[in-house]
């Protein structure tokens, strides 16, 4: 079996910040405040999506005009990443290229949702209503637009990548199986090249309410990410984006004379039973098996902001005394199943840039290092699943 | 290539365990019998009310407790139990199984009945809608609703219950993803990653809403009366699919550690090949090319040339378009001879059980190795004349089969095929 080295060679970003590698480099150096909207969910806090030309990456507005916004969103970044990268217009690299999506579900229709449970209130026969309202009320092809699967589908369709297409499903933990997937296919010689990310749209009353159904979402506006503890609510403020990265083995990088931004080392991931398993010292043991050779020069923490579950994160990553923090979910919001690929995407441009940019909160993250050569990704889910990723410099 | 590696010296991957619930019964000897006696498990759907549906007809798995509970938990309940019986059969303790889980799980939303419940608690308060269902939410959290919503939810639950190991995998490639688990299981162990594996496909999603859906992209059958004559694959006057439930288990280990622990090898996992369609939502490439990949790849994958298979267990869903595509993709790969290679659907009895199928049809594929009997496509009364194909029609056969080709396509372009064959010894 082979022994690649895996390295990422594409990155596509967008999210409140921006769109693009350098936007989101550049909001984060510059040290601008964060884009939030307290008053359309009110008493919740998003972080909108920034205004998108969606004909820059899906040209055909027939296309468009099939996806809902989390589908339109992660087809454009996948565009974005593969351009990145240099091979979005090489259909036979697209042809024969890997695709793992980690998806969640898309957006249901408001307006049918509120006028069924309006109805339900006034009628006695409710199978016949629902049933009444379903078969007249909803967009045929509503359903595909909002199929987990048909995100990888678009993909496939606008941008032509074809070699393989799977969709990881399971919140946070489906970003990190995604990525730890597509890297242990290429590091064996399972495959050569592979398109992997996610994206989320925020802005639905539904992915509210899937996360508000625990009690998870901050509800007294915006606080920066390790501030939350006494706010009002789980703590979660969600963002709207998405984050692909093309990953190849760094010979078939090397061949098309790629740019490499980083090298995966490494992805460890677990899924504790929490009620049963200390997580803290879970956290702990994948941040310390991923700095066993040397501690990392810093860490990027995709923590969520749920209030528990980011203690203890933080807990952790305080005993790695000399590795530089930075959390990132205070400034774009916390993206779900994109949280692992944007984390690991940030890193990437980290040890790329061979430098950490100013913390985010100052009162709880230190400044420097000056130089960094390898960086962690982290992502541990709101409810379960826990991964982190190590980046190198190559 | 020693006894226990591939073509391309990748260990061998040995099926170990198998398990399978669907609407024809719980259970490997339930289900056999009734697929091989061509009995249909397509009935009227009494789970919710039909009034305004032109579909009334499904293969829900209605025996079960769970089955009136909702998609998560009947999902849940029937990955449980197929998962049961291969850990069983594969004589791992079925609380430790020690290996990865793959389970390919239908994407599930909150209930109509947990919205209705929702807005009972706030009634009072306002005008009903999205606000309001967030307003309930404050009042406390509703962990069991959450639960049910939640995509990684099902896995945590198999993977506590059966000791898997490690971050397990929740996928959806739409019809194909019970091949996508385990072809991701197979994967796995070519890497060396575990000696075993567990591959689940579960779907327990049959509701007003999902049927209505499916219906909107005119992909059921309407063929109401009587419901068992819905599903006929290949037949001229097929008219959609019948959506339908259940799940298949599958416990692979790599051969030489199956054959060291002196475990009893049910068949070979030999091959998966995959490839992506882009040509349209619902509808494939017109010249078959991404089907046509996904079956050579598979073949490539199994080292196996087209001569060697013995048997198709075929996708074979019974719309117009599906089994016209798959035509055309099995007849270039397999020439003059798909006249005569026996290909037939278990959906023609069992129904499209969606996000199972592959899983399910890979258990009765290795099931017709085991056992030298083809389970037949059923309701075939009139052959679709531009469909040149032995698709074992209406009753069973026996043959000595020692390979397997079982195809999978769905929305989205996803396109997986499996190759099984008999233990090499």
């Amino acid at each position: 079996m082979q022994n690649n080295t895996v390295v990422i060679t594409g990155i596509g970003l967008i999210s409140s910040l921006g769109e693009g590698v350098d936007a989101h480099w550049k909001a984060f150096n510059d040290g601008l405040e964060p884009r939030i909207d307290s008053e359309t969910f009110k008493p919740y806090t998003v972080h909108p999506l920034v205004e998108v030309d969606w004909n820059n990456q899906i040209p055909k507005r027939g296309d468009q005009r099939q996806m809902e916004t989390w589908q339109r969103i992660g087809t454009y970044t996948a565009g974005l990443a593969l351009q990145d990268a240099g091979i979005k217009d090489d259909e036979s690299l697209c042809a024969s290229m890997d695709m793992v999506v980690a998806a969640g579900g898309g957006e249901r229709d408001v307006s049918v949702d509120t006028q069924i449970l309006a109805e339900a209130r006034v009628r006695n026969d409710i199978g016949t209503m629902l049933n009444e309202k379903l078969t007249t009320e909803l967009r045929p092809t509503l359903f595909l637009a909002q199929l987990s699967n048909l995100l990888a589908g678009n993909i496939s369709i606008v941008h032509k990548v074809t070699g393989s297409s799977r969709t990881f499903m399971g919140e946070e933990g489906s970003g990190i199986s995604a990525i730890d997937t597509a890297v242990a296919r290429i590091r064996s010689g399972q495959s050569t090249h592979a398109l992997v990310g996610g994206a989320y749209n925020s802005q639905h009353p539904d992915m509210l309410l899937g996360y508000e159904l625990n009690g998870m979402l901050k509800r007294d506006g915006w606080a920066p990410l390790w501030q939350r503890e006494d706010s009002a609510g789980g703590g979660i403020v969600t963002g709207s984006g998405g984050a692909f990265l093309v990953l190849e083995s760094a010979d078939h990088a090397k061949k098309r004379g790629a740019r490499v931004y980083a090298a995966i080392d490494g992805v460890y991931s677990a899924q504790i039973r929490r009620r049963r398993d200390d997580l803290t010292q879970t956290v702990a043991k994948l941040i310390g098996a991923a700095s066993s050779d040397k501690a990392a020069d810093l860490i990027i923490s995709g923590a969520s902001g749920a209030k528990h579950v980011t203690a203890v994160e933080k807990a952790a990553l305080d005993t790695f005394s000399s590795s530089a923090v930075r959390g990132v979910a205070g400034k774009l919001g916390h993206l779900r199943e994109a949280q692992f690929p944007l984390v690991v995407a940030l890193a990437a441009l980290s040890v790329f840039n061979g430098s950490a940019f100013p913390p985010v909160d100052a009162k709880n993250e230190r400044a420097g290092p000056s130089d960094v050569n390898t960086a962690l990704a982290t992502s541990i889910g709101g409810t379960r699943s826990e991964g982190v990723a190590r980046l190198v410099k190559v | 290539m020693s006894k226990y590696t591939d073509h391309l010296g990748r260990p061998l991957v040995a099926i170990t365990g198998l398990g399978v619930v669907s609407s024809l019964g719980q259970g490997k000897e339930e289900n056999w019998a009734a697929l091989t006696s061509g009995t249909s498990g397509i009935h009227t759907i009494t789970r919710f009310a039909l009034d305004n549906l032109r579909t009334q007809i499904a293969g829900t798995v209605d025996f079960l407790e769970e089955s009136t509970k909702g998609a998560s938990t009947l999902s849940q309940k029937l990955a449980s139990l197929a998962a049961e019986e291969a850990v069983a059969q594969a004589g791992f303790p079925v609380d430790d199984f020690g290996g990865p889980l793959f389970l390919a799980a239908p994407p599930v939303e909150l209930e109509w009945r947990n919205r209705f419940a929702l807005d009972a608690l706030v009634k009072s308060e306002g005008e009903p809608g999205y606000d309001l269902l967030l307003a309930a939410c404050r009042r406390g959290p509703q962990v069991d609703m959450f639960n049910t919503a939640e995509f990684g939810y099902i896995a945590e639950v198999l993977a506590d219950k059966f000791g898997t190991r490690g971050l397990p995998i929740t996928l959806s490639t739409a019809c194909a993803s019970g091949a996508t688990a385990i072809q991701l299981g197979v994967e796995a162990i070519r890497r060396g990653e575990s000696d075993r594996v567990l591959s689940i496909g579960t779907d327990g999603s049959v509701s007003a809403e999902a049927l209505v859906r499916f219906s909107l992209l005119s992909a059921l059958s309407t063929h109401n009366e009587p419901a068992h004559k819905a599903a006929k694959p290949f037949s001229k006057d097929r008219d959609g699919f019948v959506m339908a439930e259940g799940s298949g288990a599958m416990v692979m280990e790599s051969l030489e550690s199956a054959v060291a622990r002196g475990a009893n090898i049910l068949g070979i996992m030999r091959g998966c090949g995959e490839k992506a369609d882009d040509f349209h939502r619902t509808r494939s490439k017109p010249d078959g090319s991404p089907a046509i990949g996904a079956v050579r790849a598979s073949l490539e994958d199994a080292g196996i040339e087209e001569d060697a298979i013995d048997y198709i267990n075929a996708h074979g869903t019974s719309t117009p378009e599906n089994d016209k595509m798959e035509y055309l993709a099995l007849s270039t790969v397999f020439g003059d001879r798909i006249s005569s290679l026996p290909v037939s659907s278990n959906k023609s009895m069992i129904g499209h059980t969606l996000t199972a199928a592959g899983a399910i049809e890979a258990v009765f594929s290795v099931l017709t190795i085991q056992t030298g009997t083809i389970p037949p496509t059923i309701n075939y009364d009139n052959p679709d004349p531009a469909i040149v194909m032995d698709v074992v029609p209406n009753v069973k056969r026996e043959a000595s089969v020692s390979s397997v080709l079982s195809s999978s396509f769905g929305f989205g372009g996803q396109n997986t095929c499996l190759v099984m064959t008999a233990e090499p010894n």
